[in-house]
């Protein structure tokens, strides 16, 4: 045992030098949380330095905040809570007692059919993940075979329009793999240093795997960035026969895991519990493919955006720039505000920016459309 | 071995809080990760060892040739007494399969004890590694005395340069890909304070990666003496790169022919060179300063890790025995024109590099030109061996030019 004024000096030496840092772990982790959490474990054996080790291995950039911290387990979020808690709440703004609603009632969404003029596809996507089993940080391969197992079990099940097929990455034949990547279902081995930092690509590629339906329009990831990730999409402006389609299979393979036995990790304050801070809540990202050469020249665009509570990628997908003024559009928020809530949000912005660059094809001024900041 | 307590005061005795309180990591006890370590019994009844066994099936390292079922349910849920697991030390292997011409080794020491704690599968890959070396019954000589060392001076007309190195970890301090920060910073403690003991042709300047200066950086590119942050999935697979550039730095002496590199791959990486041909003059200096460095970390408390059967302790299996690779780059253009070049290297016990390191193709006929073997020689052996090879490649060369038969 050290003596008690030794181990008051001695708190400090682990800890890591983040004065070149710039993500939100590195904003909120000071030495005092870390004395406190340094030698707290989750009953799997997690740790702070292992939730940490990503935004210690990356420093960040100055334009983009990256979250910098990870859970290796549904209890990551409680046993460290001291940092989790404002890292949530810096990222979202989200209050420690706030609680977080679910509703996956399609029938609420009212419109969500758009010009199919502007809007090219729909896409609404989530992840989620198996309650007492570790998270792709942390999981052993035996969790890991365990999720594929349950997941492939339960969406073997699966009926009707959802009826579909497992293709593990171990055993994809050439021709599959191809098909795959021609269907832009097929997902890599992370290269980005945020995830193998994590620990995310290990024993790849085992246990990893891609289930779709035969329509080809609702896909499963298992054992990438989540347990599950779901993704309901289409080409073209259907957006509510997307959502429908979404609430319908995130619903009924939980309920096929409930008859199994498994369910998702879930809480009051925190909704679906996933790997990374930024996707608590619903986890969910809606958006559109649309065609906005003109609006995006406007230099009002972003704050435009901002207003709406959504976000612009290249429709490469994160990190990519648009080339033709297609953009991918989709929700900012996750936690703080139902999947309904947040689907209504893409889709009353994604009408608005049709209507603004019709309005700018015909000359017209968009000042009295443009929403007040928020 | 010192316990912890003992240890503990000798670190206060360096002087830094930092380094005092560098024993935290030490005690930082239960840091298993992998699967047996931390599930609790009942657990671990649902998930036997079988359930968490790798798919090797497409590998080709040395990891992967020896991994049975057996061996990795005999040791899925023990430590070492620093709380690692096997699954630790194959992580590497696991994530990279290899490469059908190249057989890489695929696991690594997490700390000294790895290598008892997991022996039927250390020593079999040691075996398989080393020419059939049995850590169980061979011992390993060590042996770091230059003067035996006989004609050291090699022709400069063919000889550019020479160059040993090798590796050292210290005992009590768990390795590159496991350690704490707080760990790596006492290291880099440690060996920074035996630094300051070294006498006239080896003082030098300690440069820290952390706080580097951009000029300092183009010096150290200059001279060829920066390493970069690994890339190489090998050694990121295995959690080498971790805190990257904390507690990393370079060390030099003032004529820049004594080098060492402190928390790379290993503890400390130490490496002497000259241009021309006197190797005897390399590894003197190089002796010396290992053997200075040596006496000051023992005078503080510190050894290193070393044992009868694996000589010293290194991060990788292939680096176990003298961790020493002597080498020259040798201007061969005829002889490497013949076609039992390669088969007399081996005879030799010498391996071939191209000028540009490990993997390159060797550019004019000049060649870099080293011992082949580690583990079951002494060091001096092992240089001895060198010079003389390269003695009669030289020999062999000049018959060559004068058009004689080899």
């Amino acid at each position: 045992m050290m003596p008690s004024d030794e181990k008051a000096v001695a708190e400090d030496t682990n800890m890591p030098d983040l004065s070149k840092h710039n993500n939100w772990m590195s904003k909120c982790l000071t030495p005092a949380i870390y004395s406190k959490l340094k030698d707290r474990k989750t009953p799997s054996g997690y740790t702070l330095d292992k939730c940490i080790q990503t935004g210690v291995d990356n420093p960040g950039h100055p334009f983009i905040m990256t979250v910098g911290l990870v859970a290796g387990d549904e209890e990551s979020y409680s046993t460290f809570s001291e940092l989790f808690d404002p890292v949530i709440s810096r990222h979202n703004g989200y209050a420690p007692d706030a609680k977080h609603n679910t509703d996956l009632d399609a029938s609420k969404l009212r419109g969500g059919n758009f010009d199919e003029n502007f809007v090219l596809s729909s896409r609404v996507r989530t992840g989620r993940s198996l309650r007492g089993l570790a998270l792709p940080p942390w999981c052993t391969r035996g969790e890991r075979r365990t999720v594929e197992k349950l997941a492939v079990e339960a969406l073997s099940k699966l009926g009707d329009e959802l009826k579909g097929k497992y293709y593990p990455l171990s055993k994809m034949t050439e021709a599959e793999q191809d098909q795959l990547i021609q269907d832009h279902f097929l997902f890599d081995k992370p290269v980005s240093p945020l995830l193998t930092s994590a620990g995310m690509a290990r024993d790849w590629p085992d246990a990893r795997g891609i289930w779709h339906n035969d329509a080809k329009n609702f896909l499963v990831w298992v054992n990438e960035e989540d347990h599950l990730r779901l993704i309901s999409m289409e080409t073209g402006g259907n957006m509510k026969a997307v959502f429908e389609r979404f609430c319908k299979g995130v619903q009924e393979v939980e309920t096929i895991l409930k008859q199994q036995g498994c369910s998702y990790m879930w809480n009051e304050h925190l909704g679906y519990i996933l790997t990374c801070p930024s996707n608590l809540g619903t986890g969910l990202r809606g958006g559109v493919h649309v065609k906005l050469p003109l609006l995006s020249n406007d230099k009002r665009f972003n704050s435009i955006l901002e207003s709406l509570r959504l976000q612009k990628r290249g429709t490469g997908g994160v990190d990519t720039a648009s080339s033709d003024g297609t953009f991918d559009i989709s929700n900012l928020d996750r936690l703080g505000s139902s999947e309904v809530e947040q689907v209504q949000c893409v889709v009353d912005g994604v009408e608005l920016l049709v209507q603004m660059e019709k309005k700018l094809m015909a000359n017209e001024e968009i000042d009295s459309l443009i929403p007040p900041a928020k | 071995r010192l316990t912890p307590v003992i240890k503990m005061h000798k670190i206060a005795t360096l002087g830094a809080t930092a380094a005092a309180a560098g024993c935290a990591g030490w005690f930082y006890k239960n840091r298993s990760e992998g699967a047996g370590a931390r599930l609790p019994p009942t657990r671990k009844l649902l998930y036997p060892p079988s359930a968490d066994f790798p798919n090797l099936k497409s590998h080709n390292n040395v990891m992967a040739s020896h991994l049975t079922p057996g061996v990795y349910a005999k040791y899925r849920d023990v430590t070492t007494p620093n709380g690692f697991t096997l699954d630790q030390c194959i992580q590497t292997g696991v994530d990279n399969p290899g490469h059908p011409f190249i057989k890489t080794v695929g696991m690594v020491a997490c700390d000294e004890e790895s290598y008892t704690t997991f022996k039927d599968i250390f020593y079999p890959v040691i075996k398989e590694r080393h020419n059939g070396y049995d850590p169980e019954s061979d011992t390993h000589p060590i042996d770091m005395d230059s003067t035996k060392i006989k004609k050291g001076q090699l022709d400069e007309k063919y000889v550019l340069s020479c160059r040993v190195r090798t590796g050292r970890a210290v005992r009590g301090l768990s390795h590159p890909p496991v350690c704490s920060r707080a760990e790596r910073r006492a290291v880099e403690s440690i060996l920074c304070e035996a630094f300051t003991g070294l006498s006239s042709d080896l003082a030098g300047i300690i440069t820290h990666l952390v706080t580097m200066s951009e000029e300092d950086q183009d010096k150290l590119i200059d001279d060829h003496f920066l390493f970069d942050k690994p890339v190489s999935p090998l050694l990121t697979c295995a959690g080498m790169a971790r805190d990257w550039p904390d507690a990393r730095g370079i060390f030099h002496n003032d004529e820049k022919n004594f080098l060492v590199w402190v928390n790379e791959e290993d503890h400390m990486r130490v490496i002497s060179m000259e241009k021309g041909g006197n190797m005897k003059s390399v590894f003197t200096r190089f002796c010396k300063g290992i053997n200075q460095m040596e006496s000051i970390i023992q005078g503080n408390g510190w050894e290193f890790q070393k044992s009868e059967n694996l000589g010293y302790i290194l991060t990788c299996p292939s680096n176990t025995g003298n961790g020493l690779r002597c080498g020259v780059h040798v201007k061969l253009p005829n002889l490497s024109k013949n076609k039992r070049f390669d088969d007399l290297l081996l005879n030799l016990r010498l391996q071939k590099r191209g000028t540009g390191g490990v993997d390159t193709a060797a550019v004019g006929g000049t060649f870099d030109i080293s011992n082949l073997d580690r583990l079951g020689k002494s060091e001096v052996q092992l240089v001895q061996e060198v010079i003389d090879g390269v003695q009669k490649l030289v020999d062999l060369e000049k018959m060559l030019e004068k058009r004689k038969s080899v």
